[in-house]
């Protein structure tokens, strides 16, 4: 019993990150049709913003959960703005080139300045130790971890479906020409929104950092998995996304229980699965 | 009268295909104008140029009195002039309210929201309903009511009655009448002229990517021999 809940809980924790960075990637591709292979680096970033702000700067984890993600969000937007942005009329092929190349690049100097192995990062005392369910031990940090992310995944839900700016969003992903001839400035939204999914990214790093090292590669081994998450869930749906994200961390952990030599290969099993039954994926529009 | 939108020589191409060969066109301020031509002769593009959408293009377009060839296209409405497309664009994602607030509202005078709904009764009813779940004439209403919002100085509307039934087509009229004792600006794409005759003070007709014709609506009698062997109507 206290195996069961305990994977529960680790496929909870990789749940939230897979659902945090599959939102981000969803939402990029939506308006941008820019399929993000830098997402795994930005969230790298996140954790790593952090971490150089405690070393230097002394800054600790509560104000890194806030600069980070913003550091990392201006960092995506420059990018977008000098360099994705021209390839937007090109063929697709060429952001895919371009932002697997730009992860290359960042997660290769990081590599270069501290070396492949990880670096330990505290969490908070406020939230070190852990409460007695009951029926199991919480570390109160992994319960902090679930608790925000859903309310991150939430938020960012809520800013698409039920804002003025999501109404933006939407109706650009649908048809950003009209959009234009309206009076909205469509060329900064898209800016705004590769920023926004960077900017997620590095919140689940800073996150993460903690929980795992922070290591220039620990974003190379997830992505591998959140892009198996999104072909799951469907490319372009949000809440898909989300969801997908939390039920493939939950039974990558429960496989752990019952089957622990499938646990590494479970999410590919069911992709194969998925794309065999249904190509759009579980949440996509039909094509 | 004023003019308010004058066009000069206006050349737009797709790639190689050179559609629009110098139109030349003035709308004055308040008046309402029609353009009447044959399918495919480059009505939408003129519109869609004007709007700044197609932007291979060479001329003149001036919008009370300013230079609109170097306004990016997200300043177009910001500079007065609202756009009603063919295929009406209403978003399938949006609510039918989230539709109709979408358009920056870009100068006073506008419509309200309740001036809005009186007009269009049918919208407040379905205002939580996605947008394209409303039949062809309510999104066509939703179309031009959203751009009613915005305050904007004149209206280019593509063929707003294409595919309609004739109890839509005059709730349309109407609203065109009332728009233009507001004050509006218009210019209408049509292929109705039925229609159009009602509401227009003047007529261009359009062939081959030129404007060859332009009288006013009492001439009309006097034109149709014309238009019909134009038109082939
Ligand atoms: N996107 C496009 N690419 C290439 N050619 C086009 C495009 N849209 C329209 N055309 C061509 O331009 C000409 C004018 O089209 P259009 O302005 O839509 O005519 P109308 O609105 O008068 O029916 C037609 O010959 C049409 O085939
Ligand atoms: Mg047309």
């Amino acid at each position: 019993m206290q195996a069961l809940f305990g994977q529960l809980l680790i496929g909870l924790i990789n749940g939230s990150f897979y659902a945090l960075l599959s939102l981000g990637l969803a939402v990029i591709f939506g308006l941008l049709r820019v399929i993000n292979f830098a997402h795994g680096a930005q969230y790298m970033l996140g954790a790593f913003v952090a971490y150089l702000l405690l070393q230097y700067l002394g800054i600790g984890y509560w104000a890194a959960l806030v600069v980070a993600p913003l550091v990392v969000g201006l960092f995506g937007a420059v990018i977008e703005r000098t360099m994705l942005s021209r390839l937007y009329n090109l063929d697709p092929l060429y952001g895919l080139l371009f932002t697997f190349g730009l992860a290359l690049t960042i997660e290769g100097t990081f590599r270069y300045l501290y070396g492949a192995s990880g670096q330990p990062y505290a969490a908070p005392p406020l939230l070190a130790g852990g409460t007695n369910l009951g029926f199991m031990f919480l570390p109160n940090y992994r319960g902090w971890v679930v608790v925000v992310s859903l309310l991150a995944c939430l938020g960012t839900w809520l800013l698409i479906e039920k804002t003025k700016l999501g109404s933006y969003l939407r109706a650009a992903t649908e048809n950003p020409v009209l959009v234009q001839a309206f009076g909205v400035n469509v060329p900064l939204l898209l800016t705004f929104t590769y920023a926004l999914g960077a900017g997620l990214a590095a919140f689940a790093g800073v996150l993460a950092a903690p929980v795992y090292q922070v290591s220039p590669l620990m974003g190379t081994n997830l992505i591998i998995v959140v892009f198996a998450v999104v072909v799951v869930g469907g490319m372009g749906s949000i809440m898909g996304a989300i969801l997908t994200g939390y039920m493939l961390g939950i039974a990558e952990g429960l496989t752990k229980v019952f089957y622990p030599e499938a646990s590494n290969i479970v999410i590919f099993v069911i992709m194969a699965i998925v794309l065999l039954l249904r190509p759009a994926g579980l949440f996509g529009r039909d094509a | 009268m004023k003019p308010m939108l004058q066009v000069k020589n206006l050349n737009t191409w797709y790639g190689e295909s050179h559609v629009l060969h110098g139109v030349d066109m003035t709308v004055g301020e308040g008046e309402t104008v029609t353009i009447l031509g044959r399918n495919g002769v480059g009505k939408t593009t003129t519109l869609r140029t004007i709007v700044g959408i197609l932007r291979e293009r060479k001329g003149q377009i001036l919008f009370d009195g300013r230079d609109m060839m170097t306004v990016p296209l997200h300043r177009t409405a910001h500079a007065g002039i609202g756009f009603v497309p063919e295929e009406r664009g209403i978003f399938a994602t949006l609510t039918v309210e989230e539709n109709l607030m979408l358009p920056p509202v870009v100068a006073r005078g506008g419509m309200s929201l309740d001036e809005i709904y009186e007009l269009f009764p049918n919208l407040l009813e379905r205002r939580t309903s996605p947008g394209t779940k409303l039949s062809g004439g309510e999104q066509q209403m939703l179309a031009m009511a959203r751009i009613l919002r915005t305050g904007v100085k004149m209206l280019l509307l593509d063929e707003p009655t294409e595919g309609l039934a004739p109890v839509i087509v005059q709730r349309i009229g109407e609203v065109l009448k009332k728009l233009k004792e507001r004050g509006m600006t218009v210019l209408l794409v049509e292929q109705n002229f039925r229609f159009a005759s009602k509401i227009a003070d003047r007529f261009y007709l359009m062939d081959h990517g030129q404007m060859v014709a332009d009288f006013p609506v009492a001439e009309l009698p006097n034109q149709m021999p014309m238009l019909h062997k134009v038109l082939g109507v």
